[in-house]
């Protein structure tokens, strides 16, 4: 049995080869400098005063106390945020974004999330920072909150926004209400393709908040120097937007603000927002010294950015054969205090992975008294692939058909029109349900006691703007420079792609993340965009450096450009065979020929190939505790090529992981006033070591058209297929079938005891 | 103010002195007072094991133990784990494996695996998730980090 397979057809000299990554002697001797390892001379710590109430109208805020505190430094509020001395009139259409961002950071009127930051203070050390906390005196009114997606969608619930009114299909609403955006796509005719199923099932499915879990805190150092210039040391994924954000709302240029990215500790998504940054300039400003703060872990989990919650219905229509007829589904997803849910790209992607006639799918995007959401790896996807891909399970069981033969005879391949319109370009939904099928896992004769489910899950990659620029050195080696910050093998996939197009070896490019001042805009390092590209304009920019030292080796011969090629790391005469150079030779002679040569590119690529992922797992349930383990796991997924089939593999079993906590343990608690009851890690239990198998791979290489190595990305459609999977196990194992998430134990009895009664 | 000890211990084989106060954490002063900070914060309340050093021979969580009781005793860290002569086993290990994604829990998690195979050097698949169970990885769903582990081990 093979733990990790490659499907390759296509080999490369470097791409799709395991090289030491080039950051890795750093991470491995503690040597790496992340966010919180910054330390200027004279830096300060900050800590945030947060809203204890979920709901609450802010009356009063008394900072004297605490200013008056010895060690402390400068206290802020919303009132020192531009946002307060600027009228409606001023801003114009520009009103409610700021005040959702400006709030967002510290609000002004109304805590809208437990955890919701009120004020912040800056002081000689954290411990006095926390003592001079306790000092600023709030007068909260305190409102009655919503922290339930459908109850928030009621015409009776509290308000969040009392000004915002639901965007239906472009129409603006006529009153008040927590819906923030009602979209709808469909396509054929679902009454007809309803009335042509011989089947027709309907159910609704739940899913609870969830968290990244990324084990580094946000943190961030501020220094505002007196000539303007606002340095930012941060953890982020995008150091653009985070650039962007800082600027947006301190109403200050954007090349005013430098966003030093440091080395990240996860981020998932989850750090793409800038909570601390803009709080700590503020306090820079007001002390002259560099500022930083560290989120605790309780920060996170009740004031970053969750996923959110869900509630869908999902309703399929087939034929005897398994053919789909129709399918439609509502979902519905809960933003938290400011609009923004992924609720879009759930139902693009809810049955991306099929191909039929008939569809319709309706999203809302609706607010309430939770921590504003942020992306989470393939955000909407999951939720909506537990929803269908559970409810196709039980049409598999009506039907008695195979689960994996129901997808091929279904599946979405080139040409596909889904539901939001967009034609299927070359993707590999078939090749992966194949090679599940294939798989020695799903051969495996089912032991007793054991539930064996399958799902498959989609998520469209991203393009967007990356810049490289590379400069060859007298020693032939090429610095890389990017500014995609590197999460988790990033500086080693784009130094392989930038060495494959230049032929030279992997060893000779050296690539470095920099800050938003030394590279052209790049858009985080997320969206499973990266590998593609920022791969793309790392080989954009070899081909300059490549089409440069032809120029230069024809000044050197005193010959056409025309006259020379550049074949797998050689520049050579075509005809005249004594005239040739190796990459190295020629770089040698760069200084007195001309001097240094650097290429550049910058991309905003549209040919982003769709990934899709399809899981194997294997589970047992204690009949007595309802606990739940998984004992098989085997994840398929396409890679279009696996650039570091290692790293490949490690998004793989991450991302599998996640999902096995999400469907397993993962749940934001909340209690009657609205509160989150478990943030902290002991609460909120995430997969350890001991809770798992070994998660297998099969990567599968379908290529992307749309990238010279057929490069797609690999991050997200991971988390996509498990919790359907272990769903759909689950109901092997004992009978029940789950349709909310977490399946945890008490869920499993509970179900137990009621079809023991039935 | 709280007034400021001096404690004396042993840090990566070398006698320090050093000034904390009551309150702060032996993370704290690794980090903040030391410089040394290839000991992570991820939750500071001994939950996820980013902070994991060896104190006289034993992994603990740094967060959990007050600077004032490394007094006498020996402490090793991240920075110690490497010597002039090169990596140690398991930091080679763990990049060949590629064992780590962003890095932020390799430290802790190299710790903690020392200190099981300095005791076992035997330990198989499950001693090594038992043991590294107190240590919480979010990137790699840890497979690849317990083969990391599992090639150092002789348990073959």
């Amino acid at each position: 049995m093979i733990s990790n397979q490659v499907l390759s057809e296509v080999e490369f000299n470097v791409v799709g080869k395991r090289p030491l990554r080039p950051d890795g002697v750093d991470k491995v001797t503690g040597r790496a400098q992340y966010g919180d390892d910054t330390n200027l001379t004279g830096t300060l710590r900050a800590k945030v005063l947060r809203s204890p109430h979920p709901h609450a109208r802010i009356k009063s805020i008394d900072t004297s106390k605490a200013e008056a505190f010895p060690g402390v430094r400068a206290v802020v509020t919303a009132k020192d945020l531009p946002f307060a001395s600027l009228s409606k009139d001023e801003l114009g259409g520009e009103y409610t974004a700021l005040k959702y961002a400006s709030d967002h950071m510290l609000a002004s009127d109304k805590a809208l999330f437990k955890g919701h930051p009120i004020a912040a203070l800056a002081a000689v050390n954290a411990h006095v920072a926390e003592s001079a906390l306790a000092l600023i005196q709030v007068e909260y009114e305190v409102l009655k909150p919503v922290v339930d997606v459908r109850e928030a969608m009621k015409d009776d619930a509290p308000l969040i926004h009392e000004d915002l009114r639901t965007n239906d299909m472009g129409e603006t609403g006529d009153k008040p209400s927590n819906i923030a955006t009602h979209m709808s796509y469909s396509t054929g005719d679902i009454d007809k393709g309803f009335a042509e199923a011989d089947l027709v099932m309907e159910n609704e499915y739940t899913t609870a908040t969830v968290h990244q879990g990324y084990i580094e805190p946000h943190n961030t150092t501020a220094f505002w120097n007196s000539d303007g210039q606002l340095n930012i040391w941060t953890s982020t994924q995008g150091s653009f937007q985070v650039r962007g954000t800082v600027a947006g709302v301190l109403r200050i240029p954007v090349s005013q603000v430098k966003v030093i990215p440091m080395e990240i500790g996860g981020g998932f998504g989850g750090k793409i927002t800038a909570y601390l940054d803009a709080i700590c300039a503020v306090l820079s400003k007001k002390t002259g010294a560099p500022v930083k703060a560290l989120m605790t872990r309780t920060e996170v989990f009740e004031a970053s950015g969750p996923a959110p919650a869900s509630w869908m219905r999902v309703k399929i229509g087939v034929k005897n054969n398994g053919k789909m007829t129709a399918v439609e589904a509502e979902i519905a997803m809960d933003a938290g205090a400011y609009p923004g849910s992924p609720a879009m790209q759930a139902i693009v992607c809810a049955f991306a992975c099929y191909d039929v006639e008939n569809g319709k799918v309706d999203g809302y995007d609706v607010v309430d008294n939770k921590p504003k959401t942020a992306a989470y790896r393939a955000p909407g996807s999951p939720q909506a692939a537990f929803a269908v891909e559970s409810l196709i399970d039980e049409i598999c069981g009506e039907l008695k058909m195979d689960p994996i033969d129901f997808r091929l005879l279904n599946a979405a391949k080139e040409g596909t029109r889904r539901i939001e319109g967009l034609v299927a370009r070359r993707i590999g939904l078939v090749e992966c349900l194949e090679a599940a099928r294939d798989h020695d896992h799903y051969k495996a004769k089912l032991d007793e006691g054991i539930g064996r489910g399958v799902a498959c899950g989609y998520w469209p990659n991203r393009g967007f703007q990356s810049s490289v620029v590379m400069t060859v050195n007298y020693d032939g080696v090429v610095s890389l420079i990017m500014g995609s910050v590197d999460i988790g093998g990033t500086r080693a996939s784009i130094a392989q792609q930038a060495a494959e197009t230049l032929g030279i070896a992997y060893e000779d490019v050296k690539p470095t993340v920099v800050d938003t001042d030394s590279i052209g805009y790049t858009f985080i390092t997320g969206g499973s965009r990266t590998a593609f590209a920022t791969g793309l304009a790392a080989i954009n920019a070899a081909e300059d450096v490549k089409s440069q030292m032809v120029s230069r080796a024809a000044k050197i011969w005193d010959t056409d450009e025309d006259d020379i090629e550049y074949v797998a790391g050689i520049v050579q005469h075509k005809s005249d065979e004594e005239l040739k150079f190796t990459f190295k030779d020629l770089a040698r002679q760069l200084a007195t020929t001309g001097g240094s040569i650097s290429g550049r590119a910058s991309v905003d690529p549209t040919g982003e190939g769709n990934g899709y992922a399809v899981h194997i797992v294997d589970v047992t349930v204690d009949p007595d505790t309802g606990k739940t383990d998984v004992t098989r796991f085997t994840a398929v997924q396409d890679a279009g090529k696996a650039v570091h089939p290692s790293y490949v593999e490690g998004q793989m079993q991450g991302g599998a992981v996640q999902g096995i906590g999400w469907a397993l343990n993962e749940e934001y608690f909340f209690d009657d006033s609205g509160k989150m009851m478990n943030p902290t890690f002991l609460d909120y239990r995430m997969p350890t070591s001991l809770d798992l198998p070994m998660i297998d791979t099969v990567i599968v290489e379908v290529a992307n058209p749309g990238h010279p190595y057929g490069v797609r990305g690999v991050g997200e459609a991971s988390i996509v297929p498990p919790m359907a999977a272990i769903g759909n196990a689950v109901h092997a194992a004992t009978g029940h079938r789950m349709r909310s998430l977490p399946i945890t134990p008490g869920r499993i009895l509970e179900a137990g005891w009621e079809n023991g009664r039935s | 103010m709280p007034g400021v000890t001096h404690v004396q211990s042993t840090l990566n084989g070398e006698v320090i002195n050093f000034l904390c106060e009551p309150r702060q954490s032996l993370l704290e002063v690794l980090r903040d007072v030391l410089g040394m900070t290839g000991t992570k914060e991820g939750c500071n309340d001994g939950n996820c094991g980013a902070c994991t050093i060896i104190l006289d021979g034993r992994i603990v969580d740094s967060c959990l133990v007050l600077g004032v009781e490394a007094e006498g005793r020996e402490m090793m860290t991240i920075e110690g784990m490497a010597s002039a002569e090169g990596l140690h086993p398991l930091q080679q290990s763990f990049l060949e494996n590629a064992a780590l994604q962003c890095g932020i829990c390799t430290p802790g998690f190299l710790l903690a695996s020392k200190s099981l195979l300095d005791q076992e050097p035997d330990a198989d698949e499950g001693r090594i998730r038992h043991w590294l169970a107190g240590n919480l990885c979010r990137c790699t769903g840890y497979d690849k980090i317990i083969r990391a582990v599992m090639q150092v081990s002789t348990a073959k």
